[in-house]
């Protein structure tokens, strides 16, 4: 190549190198890929509001304000027929959270629980826990769900009858009865000892360990812990004079047949959708757990366990100081799977009459027609949720993940 | 690669213009692929409900069959789409269906933002409660305190809200998505009373292990004109829809049944002859054949044969005409006349 053609090339050269050139072309093309993707969804947003207004369909979020006028068998917060769709929402939205955070709690606890037992050398017990998973992570979540509701449903007694356990917790088929907490003034008090006595539990529960890896010596501090959560309060409740009281559930077996049962509005009533639901939520993820857990435990070296148990540490100690810690590196990012899938496997709860974000959104959905708006809700909800769970759960894998020192 | 890229981007932009052309009409549309999409309820007994071979039966269900008779003079080119409460509306705005004929109530807010039309009421309907006969209750009114199992995604739900606030009653309304939980749950006694409308309380009854130890309360708490509706911006094809119920009561009041219309076809009756077609040019102006309404009522019968035989005395429901009735014996079915 002669120096002359250089010069004659530079020109048009230059812009050859840039098309040519790799990272500018990446960035081209990605740009316009973007583009090509936010025209296509805003065109998408755009088309379905004018087919709406077109097929004389209302759009819009202003229906939230107006009144729902139906009933919800169960409500955290204040809700009754005269309050607005978005308050019916948000009662649907609480449901959902406490059955997808109660769920998680109950089905973490027992796939723990099964995920061990099923790499026990006890035979028996390793059988139980095999079948247990096979079981239920084989049959389809919707039939568990029949299977559980209308099993509590029957096995329990009707509605003029009742089981009573310790006194205070009466079962029939209207659900769990048990005394309802009443608030005086003072009763705030009395939560924010019992805040005080956790956090002062856990400040102790520290110290006690630090102590024992400084000294060799454990100090009581599960027993100092217990003490502070439930006698702080207890002093702070006698001192303020009992501001709580308890609303016991009244139950007639007097009179009319419809009077006899458990009196509306006395005592407070867990339904048993709740517990249909609940049941079957956490008995079917907790064999997904169980198999997260037993692989993560699988995953820990032989040596590891060999070498605990030759310094002297019995079964019990090996699994919870050397084995379960290393494991949970590896459980901890399958494990946030199975807690958004329980999450989303709530949306269920509509089979089984249990008022959640789906149930209750379905009927706003048909008293209004606003089927688009819904479901945004629905999967800005469901979604929000999910990334929720996510982050939370990357913090916590964050801080046991294997550190290189 | 560029190529590729501009074929991508045409592609999705026909594809975003097929979705917002607007269709023909559908009386063409229906005529061109040959039947008339339904949708229908899958499991209401009397109304529509497919049997073990699949054969679909019902009002609602002959309901489809007249219209399929109107356009192709065969009661047979209907296609049906089993759609449960809350699919219903949006299966006809998006098209999915030509006609919803599924035990629906025409209400107001359904008529004003759901861009529906309502052809008319092919039965008066009213919501009312089912409960054991041993709770030893004669009166809705004795239900205070009751727990009420429903159906979500039904008028039912704020109806049994107003009835129960309006008398100053306190009740807990337990809502399954489908007939069959609730059903299930009133059976296992979770509640005191099943509501819906009167026509399904009967339906629903008939389903339970002992029929007979539940009764259906007398009170009608809420009015509920079911009837059959198409999209809104249709003219023509709601035309079609309304006219094929209006002949079907026209045709009873007419005296013209299925097994006598052949012969009085030759009748010295000017509605008769308007009705069949032989006068008047009545069918070309809808957009049909000038015997539409003759083969209506040779396809499926008129009105009074539709009810006796889908829900009437004689059937396992045992539903009296009452207010269906014609308004010439009693009832409030009218129609306006063909001429």
């Amino acid at each position: 190549m002669a120096a002359g053609d250089i010069g004659a090339r530079s020109f048009g050269g230059r812009a050859a190198a840039i098309i040519n050139n790799p990272s500018v072309r990446g960035l081209v093309f990605q740009i316009a890929f973007v583009a090509a993707l936010v025209w296509f969804a805003w065109d998408i947003a755009d088309n379905t509001a004018r087919n709406l207004q077109k097929a004389n369909i209302a759009a819009g979020f202003g229906f939230l304000d107006r009144t729902a006028g139906f009933g919800i068998v169960q409500k955290l917060v204040y809700y009754t027929e005269a309050s607005s769709y978005g308050r019916a929402l948000l009662v649907g939205l609480l449901n959902t959270l406490l059955v997808a955070g109660l769920g998680i709690v109950i089905a973490t606890i027992l796939g723990f629980i099964i995920g061990v037992a099923r790499l026990s050398p006890n035979w028996l017990i390793a059988r139980i826990a095999t079948a247990y998973i096979e079981i239920l992570r084989n049959i389809p979540l919707l039939l568990q769900l029949f299977f559980w509701y209308f099993a509590v449903l029957r096995a329990v007694p009707g509605m003029r009858e009742k089981w009573t356990f310790l006194g205070i917790f009466h079962i029939n088929i209207g659900g769990l009865h048990v005394p309802r907490p009443v608030f005086a003034d003072g009763a705030g008090t009395v939560g924010l000892a019992l805040i005080i006595g956790v956090v002062a539990a856990v400040l102790v529960a520290r110290w006690g360990r630090k102590r024992q890896e400084a000294t060799g010596q454990a100090p009581p501090a599960g027993w100092i812990g217990v003490a502070l959560i439930i006698g702080l309060p207890l002093i702070a409740y006698f001192a303020l004079g009992r501001p709580i009281s308890f609303d016991v559930p009244v139950f007639n077996d007097q009179g009319p047949i419809l009077r006899r049962g458990f009196q509306a509005g006395s005592g407070m009533t867990v339904i048993p959708e709740f517990f249909g639901l609940l049941l079957a939520l956490s008995l079917y993820t907790a064999a997904y757990i169980a198999e997260t857990v037993r692989a993560g435990i699988s995953a820990v070296g032989h040596g590891q366990s060999e070498a605990a148990h030759s310094l002297g540490l019995r079964n019990g100690q090996t699994l919870r100081y050397v084995v379960i810690p290393q494991a949970m590196r590896v459980i901890i990012p399958p494990l946030t799977n199975q807690y958004l899938n329980l999450t989303k496997n709530s949306s269920l709860a509509v089979a089984v009459a249990y008022p959640d974000l789906v149930s209750v959104g379905g009927t706003v959905l048909n008293q209004t027609g606003q089927a688009v708006e819904m479901v945004t809700i629905w999967m800005i909800f469901y979604l929000g949720l999910s990334l929720l769970t996510s982050f939370v759960m990357n913090i916590w894998n964050r801080r046991v993940a294997l550190v290189e020192r | 690669m560029k190529k590729l890229i501009a074929s991508i981007v045409a592609g999705a932009a026909l594809a975003t213009a097929g979705v917002s052309a607007a269709s023909a009409g559908t009386l063409e549309d229906v005529k061109a692929k040959g039947f008339v999409q339904c949708g229908v309820n899958p499991s209401l007994i009397g109304f529509g409900v497919a049997d073990e071979k699949g054969e679909w039966s019902g009002i609602d269900v002959s309901f489809c069959r007249a219209v399929a008779s109107a356009i192709f003079g065969d009661p047979t080119k209907v296609k049906f789409s089993p759609l449960n409460a809350k699919e219903r509306f949006t299966a006809l705005q998006s098209g999915e269906v030509d006609l919803l004929s599924r035990n629906t109530t025409w209400t107001m807010s359904r008529d004003s933002s759901l861009g529906l039309m309502f052809v008319g009421v092919s039965y008066y309907d009213g919501q009312g409660f089912m409960v054991r006969k041993s709770l030893g209750v004669s009166s809705a009114l004795e239900l205070s305190g009751a727990k009420v199992c429903t159906q979500t995604g039904t008028t039912t739900e704020l109806n049994l809200a107003d009835y129960f606030r309006s008398h100053n009653m306190p009740y807990e309304v337990v809502a399954f998505e489908k007939n069959e939980e609730v059903l299930q749950a009133y059976e296992a006694g979770r509640c005191d009373a099943y509501t819906t409308d009167a026509s399904g309380l009967y339906a629903e009854r008939l389903k339970l292990t002992n029929p007979d130890d539940h009764m259906i309360l007398p009170e009608i708490i809420s009015k509920e004109p079911l009837g059959p509706a198409v999209r809104q911006g249709d003219d023509k094809w709601f035309t079609v829809v309304k006219w094929t119920l209006f002949a079907l009561i026209n045709a009873e009041e007419l005296g013209l049944t299925k097994a006598n219309i052949d012969e009085k076809k030759t009748a010295d009756n000017p509605e008769i002859k308007r009705f069949v077609g032989v006068e008047g040019d009545f069918g070309t102006g809808i957009g049909l054949t000038n015997d539409w309404a003759y083969n209506v009522i040779k396809g499926v019968g008129n009105y009074g044969e539709i009810f006796d035989a889908n829900v009437g005395p004689s059937t396992k429901l045992g539903i009296a005409r009452g207010l269906n009735n014609l308004w010439s014996k009693g009832g409030i079915q009218y129609a306006p006349p063909i001429r």
